[in-house]
């Protein structure tokens, strides 16, 4: 082999040097967006909790919203001449809109998802898959514009119903955001199965459906409960479709045919009006520390339960 | 549909009995029939007119060079190639009776009768307990008595039940990759399948789990009918009564194993075994 050439009155040491230096440069550059994301979330957090900390050491702020207050008090009545600042019936809307929404969603998005991996011939895939993850891509104001317009007429004269806009008009609506995310994320576990797992089933004597239940969906057990939590964080911090097609009545009731308001269109709806750094924005912010809190438990829950079943997949 | 298990047993009982070592195994009916059979893949001509009868309760191997064709031909009798697109076959196979190819074929019941045993092990990612009464299941066996008996009995024909009888609850993961094989074997023979088709079924194991399938191997065919389909010579040679050599698609040679060893009768075969190609 003929050496390199090397061009004349190159400085071969200078050279090193300089490519070493951009090596090291380039380095720094990438470390310096990796950490950007994390500190961004660490700013957000620190902002947000430390504008709802009046709430525990404010003695102004204490007189009219104190901590034990929020699930004493039966009412939500920020606005008023005696506000009451009492979460329970938000926390109630929250959880009946979410509930309606994964009920309906989950089923449809797990069902669809192991249609699409076992049971569509690959060009009928090709076409479901991007069509059912086209519906992330639509804004969730034009859903909840959707649900406000079309899905609460339709749902009021099927239910009887006597409010258009109630929690479960909004579960509805938010169950149509979240099933694409559900869907993809339980599809590609599906598809990550082993395919000796299913030629293992069929030579068997099972059928193809008793295939795809039996022994593909365990198998991909913790992708699907990956996914079905991510839809759950989701859900619980999606804000513009519950915001339009709730109603926002903040009536703490049981009843999916009530209107009902939820943590995150509460913030949405009353932040921008209120005085910087009274009571109410405090209390606005904490309602923002608790969402930021719930789905924060949630992930973890869903990592914690993605590694457990991993780990008894594989035999541990 | 669910099949009564009794009466695949019963079925097996009515089988005529044959002593491999007092008769020869040429004189009982064949089991496994291919007549002049064909296999596309798209437009490639994989399989070019195989015809053979394999005896019942025999052990049969199948030798050749990579893309033969020999796992295709096994694949053939029980119609899992029915899962790769674009496959086109002619021809006849015939199981005892039954027409595999015919359209009005239950492939379901036909992998019933027709135990497949994977080159690469592959249980389940369930407990050994489960893995073995999996086809039990499928029949609709709920009785957990039933299903302990019938586990423990699989298990123990696949020479696995002392290793494992104290943690069937656990996963089958955790077995080693010859444990998992013997696994794969005994959940097959849960349901009493009469044939067994074993796809390179040591290819992925080392020698001291290899030897453990062969000599399982050499139990089983008391029972079953066995197809082995084998890329070593040795390993043919071992554990088949019969060997049949392809190439290209073709079936070369087709007889005694010790007769196609010793003295081929094809150019061909005589090549390959003694180590001149392949």
């Amino acid at each position: 082999m003929t050496p390199l050439p090397i061009r004349p009155g190159v400085n071969m040491a200078r050279h090193r040097r300089m490519q070493r230096l951009r090596e090291e440069f380039i380095a720094w550059v990438l470390r310096a967006c990796a950490f950007s994301a994390v500190a961004g979330l660490l700013l957000i957090m620190i902002f947000v909790f430390r504008e709802a900390l009046p709430i525990f050491t404010s003695a102004e702020t204490q007189r009219e919203a104190t901590f034990g207050g929020f699930f004493t008090v039966p009412n939500w009545q920020p606005v008023s001449d005696h506000p009451k600042y009492g979460i329970i019936p938000i926390l109630i809307g929250t959880f009946k809109i979410v509930a309606v929404a994964m009920v309906f969603s989950v089923p449809v998005a797990v069902l669809a998802a192991l249609f699409a991996s076992e049971f569509a011939s690959p060009r009928l895939r090709e076409i479901l898959k991007p069509t059912i993850e086209m519906l992330a891509g639509i804004p969730s104001v034009v859903l909840g514009f959707f649900a406000l317009m079309v899905m609460a007429s339709w749902i009021q004269s099927v239910t009887g119903s006597p409010v258009r806009l109630n929690a479960l008009n909004a579960g509805l609506a938010l169950s149509l955001g979240v099933l694409p995310t559900v869907f993809t994320v339980c599809e590609d576990a599906l598809r990550a199965v082993p395919k000796s797992y299913r030629e293992a089933s069929l030579a068997l004597g099972a059928s193809r459906w008793q295939t795809a239940w039996r022994v593909t969906l365990p198998a991909a057990s913790a992708g699907v409960a990956a996914g079905v939590l991510l839809g759950l964080a989701r859900a619980t911090g999606e804000t513009m479709i519950v915001l339009m097609a709730s109603g926002n009545a903040a009536l703490g009731t049981a009843s999916v045919f009530d209107s009902a308001r939820t943590l995150s269109a509460t913030i949405a709806a009353e932040l921008a009006e209120v005085v910087v750094g009274s009571p109410h924005y405090s209390v606005l912010f904490f309602l923002g520390a608790l969402l930021f809190l719930i789905t924060f438990v949630i992930n973890v829950a869903a990592g914690l339960l993605v590694d457990r079943l991993r780990r008894r997949l594989a035999g541990a | 549909m669910v099949t009564d298990v009794p009466t695949i047993r019963t079925r097996l009982a009515d089988a005529p009995a044959t002593d491999p070592a007092a008769t020869p195994p040429q004189a009982s009916p064949p089991h496994l029939v291919a007549r002049d059979f064909h296999l596309f893949y798209g437009s490639n001509e994989a399989l070019k007119g195989v015809s053979l009868e394999i005896p019942a309760r025999t052990v049969t191997a199948i030798i050749g060079p990579s893309g033969c064709g020999k796992s295709t031909l096994l694949r053939s009798f029980n119609r899992m190639n029915d899962l790769i697109p674009n496959v086109r076959v002619t021809g006849e196979l015939r199981i005892s009776e039954l027409n595999v190819l015919a359209r009005d074929t239950d492939v379901v019941d036909l992998r019933r009768r027709v135990g497949m045993v994977f080159q690469r092990p592959n249980p389940f990612p369930k407990s050994i307990f489960e893995n073995v009464v999996f086809g039990l299941r499928l029949l609709g066996v709920k009785d957990r008595g039933e299903l302990e008996v019938r586990a423990e009995d699989s298990l123990r024909r696949a020479a696995l039940w002392d290793e494992v009888k104290d943690r069937l609850d656990h996963s089958a993961m955790a077995l080693s990759g010859g444990q998992q094989q013997r696994l794969c074997i005994a959940r097959s023979m849960a349901i009493e399948p009469e044939v067994l088709l074993m796809d390179e079924p040591a290819s992925a194991l080392d020698p001291t789990a290899t030897a453990r399938v062969e000599e399982l191997i050499l139990e089983l065919k008391s029972r079953y009918t066995i197809v082995v389909v084998t890329h070593n010579m040795q390993q043919a040679a071992r554990v088949s009564d019969r060997t049949a050599f392809m190439m290209q698609g073709e079936l070369v040679e087709f007889g005694d194993t010790r007769q196609l060893f010793t003295s081929p009768h094809k150019k061909l075969t005589e090549d390959y075994i003694t180590g001149r190609f392949g």
